[in-house]
């Protein structure tokens, strides 16, 4: 297992369009991903768990992963996280 | 429920969401109340009711996908996105997992469950302090109300005839972008705030909106005179005929304007001095076609046909491309209609994932084609059946080299041998294009020409190949400029080179429906523009009130411009001077992204 801590950097945080990033880059790996904030987990492969997470710009999540892509996984959710989903930073 | 002489006249305030005034009568969209009832399932009925499920989202999948693909067409695919997560909660294994479970122990009906579902992820999201995750409830309610619709076969009547301000209780995003197919005025909703998606997607397709108006449904009825004033969040009902004046005199400054534009309908896209031009539009789904053969144009000159292909597991049949084929070359008929062959790969929609690092040099457009000449020739035979009214021409996307569109060429004559050996009718002569988005393809554009009867131009990924910048990467998509100097003169190079092989040139990228490159174009010498549907009055608009000569005038000093800055603010003056009546662009409020 891998685990990584990450802050929300993008302006809007966790909105809709950010889930929808995460939920599709997810989907290409087979490992199980779990995130986790403020002690709500949920599965980061189903959309609806990561829509339900209210996570604002400057927020820190904890990401897991299992599984035997678990590397490669981490790293491409990480690098999505930290480009703030590729949105408006401020 | 409809108001009652003498029709007083009341002024409801509400929240500004979409600028603009409209002024009109009012269509109620009434969506059924949901009753979410529970009821048993006897044992024997479990599966036929996890089918049920099923075969609701199946069908939920359709509607979305028409829906994003409209989106897309008319605002963009960032800003579309917010569709796209909703296909994805179609989609969500974790959440239909354990409806399915529970239909399966519970032993109840399946509305009932997804409804109960759903509701502990509302929860969840009702306990958060965090502003946007009101947004992210309503997403997701539109989803769960639409599943459920087609769980009890509601049908949603989202058509109409004539011009209407619609009234609602409360508008999805998804109620707006479809409803916004037919002439909507103004919309007017009981619920919902300025930050709605829904909000967003007013701002952006420019209808006035009015949100948040308490109660407003009591105040109105079928047909009931409405002001709605977008910018001040205003709604007058029964408008008193001195506040009506008030207000025509703030809408005729528009309507001026906008009736010129509907005058132009069957007047020809033509110079003053008489220089034609071919004016077509991009055409993405059938539904679009109503309003296409409204708008007046020459055609239809790019058809994107992969949009057959969205969210299916598997090419669809020849039969199948045939029947759509046919029917949108009968609607248009004899107008010409040109159909792209499917361009997948790069951003656009794959059925089979094939992980590349680099996808838009990658696998995509005519190169996947060729590696699946059986897809490829089935896709050919469609199009030449639905030829046989000789208005049909084929385009192929992603050309890079002659080789390609001799090879795509040997394809089409070994369809025609086919159907030739079958004794089906096509058109013997139809027409081959190639599009010119690769820069290596508008390098060789005087080859090209000898292959094929006309060359059109994808600005979109030209102008990113061309710069070497991916517009859909903040932090570069600033140096995506289609007034590079760069980017004139490789049009340039393209537009003279293949009219000089004899064939014809057009553009179905989105500059041809850029209002401050309209008259550059036709100076460069452009044969065909083809647009996204809303643009070609304006584009048309245009055309007609040039010469020819001004314009080559024109397109010969941007030529000798060394910076795009120095190019957009001359053409944004000559622009100013000549059509202050026009949008552009860069003069306008851009709407906020979609979250």
């Amino acid at each position: 297992m891998i685990t990584r801590r990450v802050t929300i950097r993008n302006r809007a945080g966790l909105h809709t369009r950010p889930a929808a990033s995460i939920v599709k880059l997810a989907a290409k790996f087979k490992a199980e991903f779990l995130i986790e904030k403020d002690g709500l987990e949920i599965n980061g492969k189903s959309i609806i768990g990561v829509m339900t997470l209210a996570a604002e710009q400057g927020s820190t999540l904890e990401l897991r992963f299992i599984g035997e892509d678990e590397e490669q996984m981490a790293e491409a959710i990480q690098d999505l996280f930290e480009r703030g989903f590729d949105e408006p930073l401020a | 429920m409809s108001a009652s002489p003498p029709y007083r006249e009341i002024t409801l305030k509400g929240i500004a969401a979409a600028p603009g005034i409209a002024f009109g009568r009012v269509y109620v969209f009434r969506k059924d109340e949901l009753v979410v009832q529970e009821r048993r399932v006897a044992p024997g009925e479990i599966e036929g009711e996890i089918g049920r499920l099923q075969s609701s989202i199946d069908r939920s999948k359709k509607e979305l996908t028409k829906i994003l693909a409209f989106a897309e067409e008319k605002l963009g695919p960032a800003q579309a996105k917010i569709f796209e997560a909703q296909l994805l909660i179609l989609d969500d294994v974790v959440l239909f997992d354990s409806v399915n479970k529970r239909i399966r122990y519970e032993r109840m009906n399946a509305e009932f469950i997804l409804h109960d579902e759903m509701e502990k992820y509302f929860r969840l999201m009702s306990s958060a302090r965090e502003s946007y995750a009101r947004d992210r409830a309503m997403d997701l309610e539109e989803v769960r109300n639409r599943i459920l619709r087609n769980l009890q076969e509601q049908k949603l009547t989202s058509r109409f005839d004539g011009s209407f301000v619609i009234a609602a209780h409360s508008l999805g995003a998804a109620d707006a972008m479809i409803l916004s197919r037919n002439n909507v005025l103004a919309y007017v909703t009981e619920a919902g705030g300025a930050t709605s998606h829904m909000a967003l997607l007013a701002r952006a397709l420019k209808i006035p909106t009015v949100a948040g108006v308490h109660q407003v449904l009591q105040h109105l009825g079928e047909e009931t005179e409405v002001i709605v004033d977008g910018y001040s969040g205003t709604v007058v009902v029964n408008p008193s005929p001195t506040t009506a004046r008030e207000y025509r005199g703030r809408l005729r400054e528009h309507e001026v304007f906008e009736g010129t534009l509907s005058e132009l309908r069957d007047l020809p896209a033509e110079t003053l001095d008489g220089h034609r031009v071919t004016l077509a539009v991009n055409l993405e789904l059938r539904e679009e076609l109503d309003f296409i053969l409204k708008q007046g144009s020459d055609g239809v000159g790019l058809y994107r046909s992969e949009t057959l292909l969205i969210g299916k597991e598997v090419f669809p049949s020849e039969e199948q491309q045939f029947q759509e084929y046919r029917a949108i070359a009968e609607a248009m008929a004899p107008l010409r209609v040109i159909i792209r062959t499917f361009d997948i790969g790069g951003d656009k929609l794959m059925t089979q994932q094939t992980r590349e690092n680099n996808p838009f040099l990658g696998w995509r457009g005519i190169r996947i084609m060729l590696d699946k000449p059986q897809v490829f020739l089935d896709q050919l035979r469609a199009i030449l059946r639905a030829s046989a009214r000789r208005n049909v021409a084929i385009m192929f996307p992603m050309v890079s080299n002659i080789k390609e569109v001799r090879l795509a060429r040997q394809l089409i004559e070994q369809a025609k041998d086919e159907l030739r050996a079958k004794g089906i009718p096509f058109d013997e002569s139809l027409s081959v294009g190639v599009m010119v988005e690769v820069p290596a393809a508008a390098v060789i554009a005087e080859d090209l020409a000898r292959e094929v009867q006309f060359l059109s131009i994808g600005t979109n990924d030209l102008i990113q190949y061309l710069l070497a910048v991916d517009r859909g990467n903040d932090i570069v998509s600033e140096l995506y400029q289609e007034f590079h100097p760069a980017v004139i003169r490789f049009l340039r190079r393209i537009i003279e080179r293949g009219k000089g092989g004899g064939v014809w040139v057009g553009m179905c990228g989105e500059m041809a429906g850029d209002p401050l490159a309209t008259m550059l174009l036709v100076g460069l010498g452009l044969d065909e523009f083809s647009v996204v549907p809303n643009m070609l009055p304006e584009i048309k608009k245009i055309i007609r009130s040039i010469h020819f000569n001004e314009a080559k005038h024109l397109a010969d000093r941007v030529l000798a411009m060394d910076t795009e800055d120095e190019i957009r603010q001359y053409l944004t003056a000559v622009m100013r001077q000549k059509f202050p009546d026009i949008p552009l662009a860069q003069g306008q409020p851009v709407p906020e992204r979609l979250t």
